[in-house]
């Protein structure tokens, strides 16, 4: 007997095609998805364990021999289900800019300076509670070529596992009242206004550390179970 | 659990740098794994029929028994876990728009119905352009056992063939399977 998990609502994903960013056009399916039931396939997914992370993975500013440039954060907060309940034990991947605005990739041509000791990629896994944090340095903006004069707002990229196939989730982490947010194709794909606020965090003077760092606190909901059994259903 | 459900987060693209920050891992099953040992190729394309050079394939199967490496699959377990399969990979797309896995042929699983399913992959594609997470199946061209699987049974049937992987006609153990984006020949995705 599977127990299938609970559909998303209207409204608070994008859709495939989003013409103002314009990589979609080319790239989004224009026939709509096929609806199927939740099957083993489904609602079973990959386990990630602790042999698979270091404690440094966590801590982007202690990757390297000295300390990246920029402004200090934290960024902590909690992986829930839908229902409520946490997500435990989950892996919690990041990646994002330094302080320049400048990715450590090939691909990035951005004239501004990379930080011999900034990576910009952390792994985590959730605790009991669901909790994850790290500790990096805030990003920049930086331009990119969708439209004139283009700029992506200061992010952080969160890619979850969950406990299924289904609850798989790549999403990206804005910092609270960043002005670029209006002009941002990417976050304004999202059609419901209170999902797109859920993707900015939020200053957190309890996670803040005096003297030393400012905190963020981001919480991500995954999808979560129906409460009755699939056949229930049918 | 109680009262209102929380909204589940929007998904955001992975952008084109992913690398950095995903890893990838295209050994599913390493060379001692019980089963039909295979390279999978995959190939991305665009509407223009273009290779994307940026994409993220994640494959999650069953081993060759029709197991999956997960708490939730309760099938009786009467063979010792296989420590050479890992079920997972994650592979990213090279210039020319292909990726590789060295895997497996995954067994039959349960379907709903008390039936089983044919053997599938469970694949994910992620691309800069893409603002959410991709869906798909990778079936086996010229498996008789298609024709029983109650997921393919809910695609049209012009366009079952968007999900089949195609053997090398070289080589029996390599496998292709092409996504189209979209276009004329798109990809069947689903809504999971």
């Amino acid at each position: 007997m599977i127990q299938p998990y609970r559909r998303h609502s209207p409204d608070s994903q994008p859709s495939s095609l989003y013409e103002p960013y314009r990589a979609t056009v080319l790239r989004a399916p224009k026939k709509p998805p096929i609806f199927v039931p939740h099957t083993l396939s489904e609602v079973t997914g990959p386990v990630y364990g602790h042999a698979d992370i270091s404690p440094t993975d966590s801590d982007l500013t202690r990757q390297h021999s000295g300390e990246p440039q920029g402004e200090r954060i934290i960024v902590n907060g909690r992986i829930l289900d839908d229902g409520g309940l946490p997500v435990r034990h989950t892996l919690v991947e990041i990646w994002q800019t330094n302080a320049a605005g400048r990715y450590l990739h090939t691909k990035d041509n951005h004239p501004a300076p990379l930080d011999p000791n900034f990576t910009g990629a952390g792994r985590v896994l959730t605790d009991e509670n669901g909790e994850y944090r790290f500790v990096t340095i805030r990003p920049g903006a930086y331009p990119w070529r969708n439209h004139n004069n283009a700029w992506r707002p200061a992010h952080i990229h969160f890619s979850l596992l969950g406990p299924s196939f289904i609850t798989r989730l790549v999403t990206q982490m804005y910092f609270p009242g960043d002005p670029l947010l209006a002009f941002d194709p990417i976050f304004q794909s999202i059609p419901d206004e209170r999902a797109r606020q859920r993707l900015q965090a939020s200053f957190d003077l309890q996670v803040t550390q005096p003297e030393w760092a400012l905190g963020f606190r981001f919480d991500i909901v995954l999808r979560g179970r129906e409460g009755t059994p699939f056949e229930d259903h049918r | 659990m109680s009262g209102e459900n929380l909204v589940p987060s929007a998904s955001q693209t992975v952008g084109p740098f992913f690398r950095l920050g995903l890893r990838e891992s295209k050994i599913i099953a390493s060379s001692t794994a019980r089963g039909h040992h295979l390279r999978l190729i995959c190939r991305v394309f665009d509407g223009a029929g273009d290779p994307v050079s940026d994409a993220a394939i994640e494959i999650w199967q069953a081993d060759a028994d029709g197991r999956y490496r997960h708490p939730d699959d309760l099938q009786e377990n009467t063979i010792a876990v296989d420590p050479s399969f890992r079920g997972f990979g994650r592979a990213f797309t090279q210039d020319d728009g292909s990726c590789e896995f060295e895997t497996i042929k995954p067994g039959r699983v349960p379907a709903p119905s008390g039936s089983l399913q044919a053997p599938h992959f469970n694949v994910s594609v992620f691309a800069r352009g893409v603002l959410k997470r991709l869906p798909t199946r990778i079936y086996f061209a010229g498996e008789s056992t298609n024709a029983e699987d109650t997921i393919l049974a809910m695609v049209p049937e012009d366009r079952r063939d968007t999900l089949m992987a195609k053997p090398s006609p070289h080589d029996p153990t390599i496998w292709y399977f092409e996504v189209h984006l979209c276009g004329e020949r798109e990809t069947v995705f689903f809504d999971l």
